[in-house]
């Protein structure tokens, strides 16, 4: 068995579900001769033919939309976004048709959108986008973002599993990361959605994150144990839709304070609901503001000092853990 | 394809039965018993019941507003669609979505959305699956002049080109997007001329002329059927009322409305068949009395339905987990398969004919 990588992780997830269920297929933009633009489906063509490894026309309705046709067939179709921003250009597809289909037809909708997403490559405004808050907002979609190359497998096997139109939100900046790579089972698993995972325990606060920020919140958190003396509890919630209220509550109850990180703008984000739902609901056990930290509300910019200053790290957490400590 | 005595008597019919039924809707929504908007297809109905009836068991179709007629074609239950006016909580979307927003997978009914030229995008992934699964079958896609303009429509019909999708588009041009007339929607003549941009073939026929509209979709049909991809008919209509009925479409110029209300689908067939001695006068006279029974019995239908349960209001956002069928596939109506019946209610897909109200024998070739 060797190390895999989270990219690894999710094209292993592809294959071994392709070769278990042939209703399970791929379509989107350079997936196929050119095994897609981060080369997540790498030599799919090849084992599993044009039929079920399609390369699209640049056209995301028609990507999307024929993912909803096939999924209503009892189709299992997996439809990539070359980047996650462009799933704008599918938009409506998802949230009027995909996500309305079963609540108002009965007709159940097993799809799967992925692509990469999120910032830290200098992507610029077009090709680093966290774009869970729309879906977040939409009934009827499912959305996952997994942060490790374990979750990356088994989350998107669970997804393609699933019977509703799930997003699988996949971070660029971890798909080759070294210190991400890991063993996995060798036999078949998957990591069901909706449960969250708390990645490290603590008595003194918890952090509610997900995707490319948890890795920041586990630096954070050993900094400030090694500095500060704080023992953080970090949750990874790895689903957004359905949310983990339960791991939630208990972390959250258990330490009595929270900070909530991630990639996102600030404003309308996921950060602001997981405000609300613990104000409303755990206003009796917090001995602390709820706080965010998230990216500021502006468009994604490109230069290198201005994505760095966007984008929430270590060092922003770490100052935001030590003001919300001290109540 | 052949027509013998009994399938023009059908076509006449159906026909018949689908300017009922929108006439009975609007009264409904005059008296305010239908809560939304209505929206109908009046000098539709030789494009609508002529194109379905081409199609044959296994066939999809994936139908727009103003489609009531290729609904009852293929088999839809007036009831269902009484239902689904006057938004009873036994209706195809049980009350959650109004209109002719219905349908039903497996009798190869694509349920539309308000957004127009979306489902195309979607008719090709049903086509997509025949492809894959070595079928035989073939979707029938239809949109009407304004939705031609949007992105959706031109991604479709260049990915189906592009995979040679078994698709039959049927563009129905009715003269007006809303309000808005066809120059100042497009520059071209016919839109079938649109299909040369993605390398298919194009035609253009008189919709209002049923037998036309057969003779020209069945070609188009035939084509697709035999693999060779997909396919145009524009069929040139004309929309006799306002987009719904709150619009009284007084931009239609009136010399504009009076030509088009001359080549009435319906008297035009009725003349025909009277011709050839087929419509005579007490086949007529059984065929309104059906007419009338079978609007009559899906308006009190729905009326004995109850409204939706407000307690339900949070329900059937998710479908459950468990396996799902292959569309069409032996077996796939097996209950072992979550979508083998409307899973929130457990009961079949309530969107087709009871064999006891729907009173033609064969009809829509089902």
């Amino acid at each position: 068995m060797t190390a895999v990588t989270y990219l690894e992780a999710i094209s292993q997830a592809m294959r071994e579900e392709m070769r278990r269920d042939e209703a399970v297929f791929l379509l989107g933009e350079d997936v196929g001769t050119y095994g897609g633009a981060f080369k997540v489906s790498a030599g799919f063509l090849d084992e599993f033919g044009p039929e079920r490894v399609i390369d699209t026309p640049m056209a995301e309705n028609a990507i999307i939309g024929s993912a909803i046709g096939a999924a209503i067939m009892g189709m299992r179709p997996i439809a990539e976004m070359q980047f996650i921003d462009f799933i704008t250009c599918g938009f409506d597809q998802l949230v009027n048709m995909a996500s309305k289909m079963y609540w108002r037809s009965g007709i159940p909708t097993p799809m799967v959108i992925r692509g990469p997403s999120g910032g830290g490559t200098h992507g610029g405004p077009f090709h680093s986008a966290s774009p869970e808050a729309w879906f977040f907002h939409t009934p009827g979609i499912k959305v996952v973002y997994p942060s490790t190359a374990y979750d990356a497998k088994g989350l998107l096997k669970a997804a393609i599993r699933d019977n509703n139109p799930v997003l699988y939100l996949e971070h660029k900046l971890l798909y080759r990361l070294p210190e991400l790579r890991e063993e996995l089972p060798s036999q078949d698993y998957t990591v069901p959605l909706g449960k969250a995972i708390v990645r490290r325990q603590g008595e003194d606060m918890t952090i509610l994150t997900y995707g490319a920020m948890v890795r920041e919140c586990l630096k954070a958190a050993q900094t400030l144990e090694d500095e500060d003396d704080l023992d953080i509890e970090v949750v990874d919630l790895r689903s957004l839709v359905p949310l983990d209220r339960e791991t939630i509550y208990n972390s959250v109850k258990h330490t009595n304070k929270v900070l909530i990180v991630y990639e996102d703008n600030l404003s309308g984000g996921v950060g602001a609901e997981l405000s609300a739902i613990i104000a409303e609901d755990l206003f009796d056990y917090l001995d602390g503001p709820i706080t965010r930290v998230a990216a500021p509300d502006v468009p994604f910019p490109y230069a290198p000092p201005l994505e760095a200053a966007y984008l929430p790290n270590a060092d922003k957490i770490l100052a935001a853990v030590r003001k919300l400590a001290a109540y | 394809m052949q027509l013998e005595r009994e399938n023009l008597l059908q076509i006449y019919y159906l026909m018949r039965l689908t300017r009922a039924m929108e006439d009975r809707t609007r009264n409904l929504f005059l008296q305010g018993r239908v809560v939304g908007g209505v929206y109908t297809a009046q000098g539709h109905e030789a494009t609508t019941v002529g194109a379905a009836m081409t199609l044959r068991d296994g066939d999809f179709i994936v139908p727009q507003h103003r489609d009531l007629g290729m609904h009852l074609t293929r088999g839809g239950s007036p009831r269902a669609v009484m239902c689904q006016w006057l938004a009873r909580g036994n209706s195809p979307t049980l009350g959650r979505d109004g209109q002719m927003h219905i349908g039903d997978m497996h009798h190869g009914i694509v349920p539309m959305i308000s957004m127009l030229g979306e489902s195309l995008p979607v008719a090709c992934g049903v086509a997509l699956t025949m492809k894959m699964r070595k079928r035989n079958t073939i979707v029938m896609a239809s949109c009407g002049d304004g939705a031609t303009n949007t992105g959706q429509f031109h991604e479709a019909l260049n990915f189906a080109s592009v995979q040679k999708l078994p698709i039959v588009f049927v563009v129905e041009n009715n003269g007006y997007a809303y309000s808005t007339p066809t120059y100042k929607q497009f520059n071209i003549e016919n839109l079938s001329d649109r299909a040369k941009a993605y390398g298919i073939p194009g035609v253009s026929v008189d919709g209002n002329d049923v037998l036309k509209v057969i003779e020209t979709v069945s070609k188009a049909v035939k084509h697709v059927r035999e693999g060779k991809g997909p396919y145009l008919v524009e069929c040139k209509t004309f929309r006799v009322r306002g987009h719904s009925e709150a619009d009284k479409a007084d931009y239609v110029p009136q010399e504009l409305r009076e030509e088009w209300l001359k080549k009435d689908p319906l008297p035009r067939f009725e003349h025909y068949l009277e011709e050839q001695d087929i419509l005579t006068a007490s086949i007529k006279a059984e065929i309104e009395e059906k007419v009338k029974a079978v609007v009559d019995d899906a308006v009190r239908y729905a009326e004995q339905s109850s409204e939706p349960d407000p307690s339900t209001v949070a329900d059937y956002v998710f479908a459950p987990d468990g396996p799902v069928a292959i569309i069409g596939e032996p077996g796939a109506q097996d209950s072992r398969y979550v979508n083998s019946l409307d899973t929130r209610t457990g009961q079949p897909f309530n969107t087709m004919a009871e064999s006891d109200v729907f009173p033609l024998e064969g009809v829509g070739q089902r």
